[in-house]
């Protein structure tokens, strides 16, 4: 289709409680200065229920306009209902770009909506900007597990879109809100929705992993030794408040379960801290946690090549590292 | 003479190496430690069709040829002797004289279940008495008109803790010495069957090495396996096979001990350089592949002659003398060129120094394969 | 059941490495193997038949023609008949271009194996890690997707799929037919066996060519046919390490930790 605007969509997930998922008002952050490149509006596009948190968060982070729909079809994500809404939205406005999310969901949106419009989608950029030649957004991602980097274009069909790996893009600071909010009342029927959540089975210990969302992630490797081996990087992912993450070879030998795992096959994650504990640093787990803000390895082989990319490396034996550590960090918070 | 794999031999022994990477390499020391008979691995490997590789694919086999076979054996040893040797005495000792010498109902009923691995095989020749001496058998087996009563004991049985089903010696005419032993075939639920006390050993220690006791035993006329008093034939030809499947775990064993050493002394540095930099290092590891190669011509060329139908009796001999006496030198030359960390547990080296000795042992010591050769020889 | 499994031959990229002068891949000696979330898809489809025996998995997968391997590959594990796609125009294509043609080939397949209750994809291929190409097949299909499923079951007209979500696992139901995309689970694919293995050299692989799809939009494969394309490549600058901190002993390196944690505020 033909761009009917110069603007540029942010797409806001919501979560089930109507607040804003992390990424989306992450991405109002490079959404900003690429609408100011090619000419048009900053959009965000907050879809979901009850959802006044996020419009307000979008608006307090830079949006010039916000299109809202809002309705209790879109309280769980349902690709049907989200497709359905978004394509619509695009359709009527006709945004020359799009960025979304690159979490579960909106991996699994973006295509479907792409594919519904015909337009191209680049998925899980690292970095954005827009191209000087042509204007176009330039997407840059990770191919082949992280060893390559690929900058793609878009060049003839509209809307761009992408889909941004959480973390990369820093939340501007909140400023007074002075956007335009269009409500929009798009509903979908039920029978439309062609899934259903028939039972949530919680992991074992009720804990929910969300590494995507995390501030702080103490992960573990092959260097904990077996599952007990995570205990001290429970004791410390607890006493930080943290979400405990693992590599692959942890995962694979059985030691925790695969909804802790960072890297290429696993989530990709961009936490404040990240805490690597006997983990190598494999480049399919570097791939995955190589945008976090800082980065502490703590390894027995002064030659890992985590140590390679961490900010903070300490050589030595994590069994008796962390717990010090953890007692360190306990008596300074009281 | 071509001992290449075809291609389709490759591709069967390239997925067992993956399996084996993931599934045999990372129990076995604590299949060894724990003197645990690694019993999922059976099933896995009968899921893959590998309990019963040279047997016709009517009888519940893969129809491979018996080279092929002989590389399975290898493969396996190189991740686990144990595991090695569990499918070989199950294969070469219980599934071949079953095909060899048994009865269409005998292989109907017991190779079809044998070969697809569903159920596991063991082989009772040796006694107390009677180990390489096997003519000196003390099991008797007396003729009751419907059925057999056996009695006596048999040691160091491989699989027997495990086993469905077990190929027994027994004396039915003691006057006629080797002439008057017949082969059974012994299910484990047997009335007056029970599988006795387990051997701590030296290596192979996840192998279920068990004794067999017989009181009253009584096997169904039928199970007679071959002829009548034809017993020690059915022995003999099935330990020549079976020992060409010891010397290919013999060589499986030494190739890996080799492969670890060979990775272990380019990173290990002493005064300022890798071992591997060392001439004695390059020399010894260059001795032993040659050795080891050596001994892999003649195993293979022992496979060949058996699945060509050729006498191969002094073929396997060799084959065994040659291959677990290499197996022997070779692990203990890579532990002394590891050291002490060879010498502990952190590493394989000692477990296939310990796994290699029983290769010059069982199925016939060195002594016996030198027997075998020089009879063939004519020296006497 | 009539399950289609989309499969992609890919290089293991966990053998992929860095030239350190020249600073490209290299690709020489990297073996293909099939895209571990496709064996995922497979396992899913095999653990259906081991419940509903009388159902057949039929393999797809499009690439170069070496890419028949792939479709040995999963012969040999538990496929049943694979289809090769494979063109000159098809080359070049990205997701869009590639799910396109796969929807014609689906189509294709399904006049010689009957209609597909369910299409079974890997979550994502390892080279490209794009997660597009299942969804975009649904889209072009019509059908409903699940992604990120573990394993699924038949329950009547329904497929119940278990669906990998952040608080643990969603069994989600879905009506035939449909489309699922597969991540890791908590198992390891069966072995391929040896009788298997053996047929599945004899088998024959149809092959799809440039002119199997008289029908096809040629405006719409192919490099030309894509919407997008890729301005440049380049490997990502190492990031240079920090600081380094061995102390005398454990306990010294963990204080000092913490000392440089918390005096740059971090924690």
């Amino acid at each position: 289709m033909e761009a009917k605007t110069k603007d540029l969509w942010v797409f806001v997930e919501t979560n089930e409680d109507g607040t804003a998922k992390n990424v989306g008002i992450e991405l109002l952050t490079p959404g900003k200065m690429m609408a100011g490149k090619q000419g048009g509006a900053l959009v965000a596009v907050v879809i979901g229920s009850g959802v006044d948190e996020a419009v307000k968060a979008a608006n307090e982070h830079g949006a010039d306009k916000i299109i809202v729909v809002d309705g209790p079809e879109y309280k769980h994500y349902t690709t049907d209902a989200y497709a359905i809404a978004l394509v619509s939205l695009v359709e009527k406005y006709g945004p020359t770009s799009m960025l979304i999310g690159a979490t579960n969901n909106g991996r699994d949106l973006g295509p479907r909506v792409s594919c519904r419009l015909k337009t191209g989608l680049t998925a899980d950029c690292t970095a954005l900007d827009i191209d000087d030649e042509t204007g176009n957004v330039a997407w840059t991602r990770p191919a082949f597990g992280g060893n390559l980097m690929a900058t793609i274009l878009c060049p003839n069909h509209r809307p761009q879109i992408g889909t941004v790996r959480p973390g990369v893009f820093k939340k501007s600071d909140a400023v007074e809100g002075k956007a335009e909010i269009i409500k929009e009342d798009l509903h979908v029927a039920e029978d439309q929705i062609r899934t259903q959540v028939i039972e949530l089975i919680k992991e074992m210990g009720g804990e929910n992993v969300d590494l995507e969302g995390a501030e702080i992630i103490v992960s573990g490797g092959r260097g904990v030794g077996g599952p007990e081996g995570f205990e001290p990087i429970k004791a410390l992912a607890d006493a930080l408040g943290a979400t405990v993450g693992a590599s692959r070879a942890a995962v694979d030998a059985g030691w925790i379960a695969h909804a802790h795992q960072v890297g290429q096959t696993g989530k990709t994650v961009g936490p404040k801290l990240y805490i690597a504990c006997g983990i190598s640093g494999a480049i399919q787990h570097l791939a995955g946690m190589s945008g976090s803000d800082v980065i502490v390895a703590i390894n027995k082989d002064p030659d890992a090549p985590i140590f390679d990319v961490a900010d903070y490396g300490v050589v030595g034996n994590l069994f008796e590292v962390l717990p010090i550590l953890t007692e360190e960090i306990k008596k300074a918070r009281g | 003479m071509n001992f290449h794999w075809n291609e389709e031999e490759q591709e069967i022994l390239d997925m067992l190496h993956d399996f084996c990477l993931k599934e045999v390499a990372p129990i076995a020391a604590e299949v060894d430690e724990n003197e645990r008979f690694p019993e999922e691995t059976w099933h896995k490997l009968a899921d893959m069709g590998m309990m019963g590789v040279p047997f016709p694919e009517e009888y519940g086999g893969a129809g491979l040829s018996y080279l092929n076979y002989i590389g399975v054996c290898e493969e396996l040893a190189k991740h686990c002797a144990t595991t090695s040797v569990m499918v070989s005495a199950h294969s070469s000792l219980c599934c071949w004289p079953i095909s060899q010498y048994g009865t269409e109902e005998q292989k109907q009923k017991y190779l079809t279940k044998l070969a697809s691995g569903e159920w596991l095989g063991a082989f009772g020749l040796t006694e107390p008495g009677a180990g390489t001496d096997a003519a000196m058998q003390k099991t008797v087996a007396e003729d009751k008109g419907d059925h057999w009563v056996l009695n006596g004991s048999k040691i160091f049985i491989t699989n027997a803790g495990f086993a469905n089903v077990f190929v027994v010696f027994a004396m039915t005419n003691k006057e006629l010495g080797t002439k008057g032993i017949s082969a059974f075939i012994v299910e484990k639920d047997f009335p007056g069957f029970k599988v006795g006390s387990h051997e701590k050993k030296m290596g192979i220690r996840g192998s279920s090495t068990c004794e067999l006791v017989f009181e009253d035993c009584i096997v169904p006329k039928e199970n007679l396996l071959g002829e009548l008093n034809k017993g020690f034939k059915v022995a003999m030809t099935t330990l020549d096979g079976g020992r060409i499947g010891i010397a290919a775990q013999a060589l499986g064993i030494a190739q890996a001990s080799i492969d670890e050493c060979v990775k272990y002394v380019k990173e290990r540095v002493q005064f300022g350089r890798r071992i591997s930099q060392f001439q004695n290092t390059q020399f010894q590891l260059a001795d032993m592949q040659a050795k080891v190669d050596a001994a892999r011509l003649l195993v293979y060329r022992a496979a060949q002659a058996k699945q060509d139908h050729e006498p191969h009796s002094h073929l396997a001999a060799m084959a065994k003398l040659v291959a677990s006496e290499t197996a022997s030198d070779v692990t203990r030359r890579t532990l002394q060129l590891t050291g002490g960390y060879g010498y502990t547990r952190e590493y394989p080296f000692e477990r296939m120094m310990r796994d290699a000795k029983i290769t010059e042992i069982y199925e016939g010591t060195s002594e016996v394969q030198r027997m075998v050769i020089s009879g063939w020889m004519g020296v006497k | 059941m009539n399950i289609l499994v989309c499969v992609k031959q890919v290089p293991d990229t966990t053998e992929i490495k860095i030239d350190p002068v020249k600073n490209t891949l290299i690709r020489d000696g990297v073996p293909s193997i099939v895209n571990p979330f496709d064996g995922y898809a497979l396992e899913a489809a095999a653990r259906i038949k081991d419940k509903n025996p009388d159902t057949k998995i039929v393999v797809l997968t499009m690439g170069p023609p070496q890419a028949t391997a792939a479709i040995k590959e999963c012969l040999a594990i538990a496929a049943d008949k694979g289809y090769l796609v494979s063109g000159r125009t098809f080359g070049g294509s990205d997701t869009l271009a590639t799910s396109y043609i796969l929807y014609n080939a689906v189509k294709k397949v399904e006049e010689l194996e009957g209609k597909f209750d369910a299409i079974f994809c890997g979550k994502q291929a390892i080279d490209g890690d794009t997660a597009q190409v299942g969804p975009e097949l649904a889209e072009h299909l019509g059908y409903p997707q699940v992604t990120y499923g573990l394993e699924a079951e038949v329950d009547g007209d329904m497929l119940k799929v278990k669906k990998e979500v952040e608080e643990g696992v969603e069994v989600i139901g879905v009506k035939f037919p449909c489309l699922v995309t597969y991540t890791k689970p908590a198992w390891d694919p069966r072995y391929p066996t040896i009788k298997r293995k053996m047929a599945a050299n004899r088998a024959e692989i149809p092959v799809l060519g440039d002119d199997a799809f008289p029908d096809i939009d040629t405006t719409r494969i192919g490099l030309k046919g894509s919407p997008t394309n890729v301005k440049k490549t380049f490997v990502p600058q190492k990031k240079s390490g920090g600081v380094k901190i061995k102390e005398a002993d454990n306990e010294a390196s963990a204080k000092k930790l913490f000392e440089l944690l918390s005096g740059a505020s971090i924690i």
